[in-house]
């Protein structure tokens, strides 16, 4: 299942790029008119008079050896810039994925077993942060945190591990903001549910300390849908780091993808696509292997109706 | 088995009936308030051109970044136009594209679902294949893409939108459209020779009414944020059409020389109005499951 989505998402990205108005011939060549050895050069070379699907099949076996072509706007071999450039997406992910576990999660437990102001608040604050759309918080948290009181960098990459951390912190935060509301949300009603179940209210009554309760008894239960919900927003996360990218002036995947997508730099497209779709993939298989070692009941290649 | 049609044909019309009104009655407060913007947001989409005080559009690069001033409420953007008259002009675009999104999503979805439900079978097995695959692209990429093949706009992000939402639009009405199809007055109406077109549109349609409009409360939300951040990465809206999006992407140097009321205020009106979308749209939604149990 997860290679045929694969190779479809693949089929898919290029067929919809290769349909897309404009020649490749005029886009190499800028415009200008070529002689017609040249052309025939050009067309051997990038295998353009051959059929599509010949053409996606060198597209495709290319790709598998990480050759994804040559940007058109920077002249330069797009597995190179996306080599160099998927590490900030994915360290921004990873930050924001690690921001949205411990404070998603974190909050909709307390917000599950602390009925009351705490409750309240956090279901309030959900509320307004699962609205926030992030660009907005991006351009909240700059105006807060890096020109009222300086204390992290607006724009930019840093040069070293802790300069990094510190100029993700904000972009982290800023693609975490909604994701965690949801997150909080789906944990206090998973928590909620489990601790409202028979088997807690009997182990209340067997006197089992509150702590070792939560953990075992609730929070197992409770994994399931905490993990789900995860899974799906930290994956979405993938294409939602293009717009904090765009916002804070990070050089990563999703920015490039969004520059070439407006100077039509094909090449560019359809190679951080495939990467972003398969990452994407990636992700939610491995929350489907998670289902299964956290429930033992859930065997893997069983589909979940 | 007319007893059955009889409950078929009293919970589609009393959600008919009902409309609006009798869907609203129960979601309580936030609800109503919810429902409160969201109409002053509709409001403003029809007429708000109408309302702006100045021309959205005329620059005055002498008033770049000035701040509140005699009659100008919310001051003056970065090429020294009125914010407040591009904030009301732009409650068109901006909530137009969502609208379409939503419309065509759930038209796509629905009709997707209700054939799978329908046909079961081999047609069941080949949508819900079909729909895992298309799970796999995010909309924001699929927005991405249609905006390198066709050109940036606000067309081509919202067809690629409606396409990247239609698969959880189904998802959702294939389960409620299984459940309606093994109720027994379906049967009876199969068995008396009404068509299934007419079955389908008739019956089973109105009873997942109220499911329909929470899932499409709910997602004019998403597609609200999504489409705003197409336009906020220059590939949707095209400046200088005003759009709450567009502004805050225009204005984001403002942020950076301390005068940020420009992108503030777009950002905040998308905000409240995305609140209470998702406010009404979740009620909507345990009400709709409610009465499902």
């Amino acid at each position: 299942m997860l290679l045929a989505s694969l190779l479809v998402a693949s089929f898919v990205i290029f067929g919809a790029l290769y349909l897309a108005p404009g020649n490749p011939i005029s886009a190499l060549s800028g415009g200008r008119a070529l002689p017609a050895s040249s052309l025939r050069v050009l067309e051997q070379r990038y295998h353009l008079n051959q059929p599509f699907l010949a053409q996606y099949w060198y597209w495709l076996e290319n790709a598998l050896h990480g050759n994804f072509g040559i940007s058109i706007t920077l002249q330069e071999n797009v597995s190179a810039v996306i080599g160099a450039r998927m590490w900030t997406t994915g360290g921004l992910v990873l930050y924001a994925a690690l921001i949205i576990l411990v404070v998603g999660i974190g909050s909709g437990i307390i917000a599950a077993l602390r009925p009351g102001l705490a409750d309240t608040s956090v279901l309030v604050s959900t509320a307004v942060s699962a609205a926030v759309p992030s660009f907005v918080a991006a351009i909240v948290l700059i105006l807060m945190f890096s020109v009222k009181l300086g204390w992290f960098p607006a724009l930019g990459n840093g040069t070293s591990f802790i300069s990094n951390v510190r100029h993700f912190t904000l972009p982290a935060i800023a693609l975490a903001v909604s994701s965690l509301a949801i997150v909080a949300r789906v944990t206090r009603a998973a928590v909620r549910e489990e601790a409202d179940r028979e088997h807690v209210q009997t182990a209340i009554s067997r006197g089992i300390p509150a702590r070792q309760m939560v953990r075992r008894h609730i929070l197992r239960n409770a994994a399931i849908p905490i993990t789900t919900v995860s899974g799906i927003t930290i994956a979405s996360l993938i294409a939602v780091a293009a717009v904090v990218e765009t916002a804070f002036s990070l050089n990563g995947l999703g920015a490039y993808l969004v520059q070439a997508a407006a100077s039509k730099d094909l090449a560019v497209v359809q190679g951080i696509s495939l990467v972003l779709v398969a990452a994407f993939v990636l992700i939610n298989a491995v929350v489907d292997v998670l289902y299964a070692v956290l429930d033992p009941r859930v065997t893997l290649g069983s589909r979940a109706q | 088995m007319s007893a059955a049609i009889g409950v078929s044909a009293r919970r589609a019309r009393s959600a008919a009936r009902g409309g609006a009104v009798g869907l609203l009655r129960g979601t309580g407060n936030p609800g109503l308030v919810s429902a409160a913007v969201i109409a002053v947001a509709v409001a403003l989409a029809v007429i708000g051109p109408l309302l702006a005080p100045y021309n959205p559009d005329l620059p005055n690069l002498s008033l770049a970044w000035v701040g509140p001033a005699g009659g100008h409420l919310l001051g003056f953007d970065f090429e020294g136009r009125d914010v407040l008259s591009r904030l009301l002009a732009g409650a068109q675009s901006s909530m137009l594209g969502p609208l379409a999104v939503v419309a065509g999503a759930m038209a796509l979805g629905t009709v997707v679902a209700i054939v799978a439900a329908w046909r079961q079978g081999a047609a069941d097995t080949v949508i819900s294949a079909g729909l895992d695959i298309l799970f796999a692209f995010p909309g924001l990429l699929l927005a991405v893409l249609a905006a390198a093949i066709f050109g940036a706009g606000l067309t081509s992000a919202t067809v690629a939108l409606a396409i990247a939402y239609m698969p959880y639009v189904a998802r959702v009405m294939r389960g409620a459209a299984l459940k309606e199809r093994g109720q027994p007055y379906v049967a009876a109406l199969e068995v008396q020779g009404v068509p299934a077109t007419s079955i389908c549109l008739k019956h089973i349609v109105p009873n997942m009414l109220p499911l329909i409009v929470a899932q499409a409360t709910i997602m004019f939300g998403w597609a609200m944020v999504d489409l705003a951040a197409i336009s906020f990465l220059g590939l949707g809206v095209q400046p200088p059409a005003p759009n709450w999006g567009v502004m805050i992407s225009e204005n984001q140097p403002g942020i950076l020389q301390g005068y940020p009321l420009p992108a503030l205020t777009a950002g905040l009106c998308i905000v409240s109005v995305v609140i209470a979308f998702n406010v009404l749209g979740e009620r909507l939604f345990e009400q709709a499951q409610a009465a499902r149990r």
